[in-house]
């Protein structure tokens, strides 16, 4: 199997950001009640961690890493984002502005959003290549988008179902997902 | 009761950043496999909140209005970079077990919650015991997490095995199916101590009038 593949799979299934991860778990709890509302926030975060993916590898190997400046790895990287978040909200409302109405509502949730951040560290110790990183990030990405689905549609048959009486509520959400991260683990072996 | 306690103590139970406000999940979950890691964890979290609530706390009328968010933003990342580095350096292993988890501190939505809801209105000496009360409701949930996984998953505690020999160590707990179910036990337990708590005579009235 490409080594490239094998990034792809691993982020997708394997190591799937949320699930086995734990990371993005505010998004997944807090905006999973609605299915059409998770697709369209799984899509923005897909969008967003590409070009966060991008943009943030080359400055860190053509700006920090010639320049001696890795400490601060943290706080551009953060910045960058921020940045970068707010260009593309106010370049879709002009260029775009359906597909504004679509995404946009969820751009500005996406700033603080761990997962992107974390992938954008993750390209860096993981020592990727450009396209690497890239076909790593539109894994995580698309698994991110797998797990709000999963979620989002089991939330809909927990509403009509008998649920003991400590369980009701949020804490019910973290059994379903102990569940799907159960089944999410029968993945492990998918890579030699 | 006097109001600055009860700042402090709404962050234990009331308002616990994790099992009530569900905020900040990411790092709960993911370092909780062991006691020290969780330790570990929320002294770091504990720090960056009380440090970032204290200076923003006492900037607070020199920020301007329109540019807050990048200013907490970036006090925020200045603490974590210093935690990070820190550890690094005196704590090698520690931090190689944490990871990415140390650096997402800067993300942490209870900490970028409390400066803009709190911080940046309050004074320095009620911002710094409402960082302290969150920390604190942040650390037990953490810790006791740790606790239940360690001795369930390991059989060991802070790395002592304290099981008899014959116990077989459910890796279960330790995997991240098992940090799903200890944590939806553990807002259940808040559920519980959250309604005790508002009963007894010790409960605050609920600020924003019961809801």
């Amino acid at each position: 199997m490409p080594v490239t593949l094998k990034i792809f799979i691993a982020a997708l299934l394997i190591n799937n950001i949320i699930l086995m991860r734990f990371i993005g778990l505010c998004p997944y709890i807090g905006m999973t009640t609605d299915v059409k509302q998770s697709i369209g926030m799984g899509f923005a975060v897909t969008f967003v961690m590409v070009m966060a993916s991008t943009v943030t590898w080359s400055l860190y190997y053509f700006v920090l890493v010639p320049l001696g400046l890795e400490f601060l790895q943290i706080l551009i990287f953060i910045l960058i984002i921020a940045s970068l978040v707010q260009l593309v909200e106010f370049y879709l409302k002009k260029a775009a502005p359906a597909l504004y109405m679509s995404m946009g509502i969820y751009l500005p949730l996406i700033t603080t959003n761990c997962a992107i951040l974390a992938v954008t560290f993750d390209n860096i110790t993981g020592g990727y290549t450009f396209i690497q990183s890239i076909v790593y990030s539109v894994g995580v990405a698309l698994g991110f988008l797998l797990a709000m689905l999963l979620l989002a549609g089991l939330r809909r048959r927990v509403r009509t179902s008998a649920i003991p009486a400590f369980l009701r509520g949020n804490p019910i959400l973290f059994v379903l997902s102990s569940l799907i991260a159960v089944s999410f683990m029968g993945f492990a072996g998918l890579i030699k | 009761m006097s109001r600055r306690l009860s700042v402090f103590l709404q962050g234990l139970v009331i308002e616990n950043p994790l099992a009530v406000i569900m905020i900040g999940l990411c790092s709960a979950l993911a370092v909780t496999t062991s006691v020290a890691n969780g330790i570990g964890m929320s002294l770091a979290m504990t720090f960056v909140i009380v440090a970032s609530e204290l200076i923003i706390s006492l900037f607070r009328k020199l920020i301007p209005e329109s540019i807050r968010m990048p200013i907490f933003i970036i006090v925020i990342a200045a603490f974590t970079t210093m935690v990070d580095l820190v550890m690094k350096a005196y704590f090698p292993e520690l931090s190689k077990a944490m990871g990415v988890f140390i650096p997402l501190i800067v993300v942490n939505c209870i900490i970028m919650g409390r400066v803009e809801a709190f911080a940046s209105k309050e004074g320095p000496l009620d911002s710094t015991l409402d960082a302290l009360g969150m920390g604190l409701g942040y650390t037990w949930v953490l810790v006791g997490m740790a606790v239940v996984r360690e001795i369930l998953g390991n059989g060991t505690l802070l790395g002592f095995p304290i099981m008899p020999e014959s116990y077989q160590p459910i890796l279960f707990f330790v995997l991240p199916p098992g940090g799903f179910l200890v944590f939806a036990l553990f807002i259940s337990l808040n559920q519980i101590l959250k309604k005790k708590w508002l009963e007894s005579p010790l409960g605050c009235p609920d600020p924003e009038g019961g809801k």
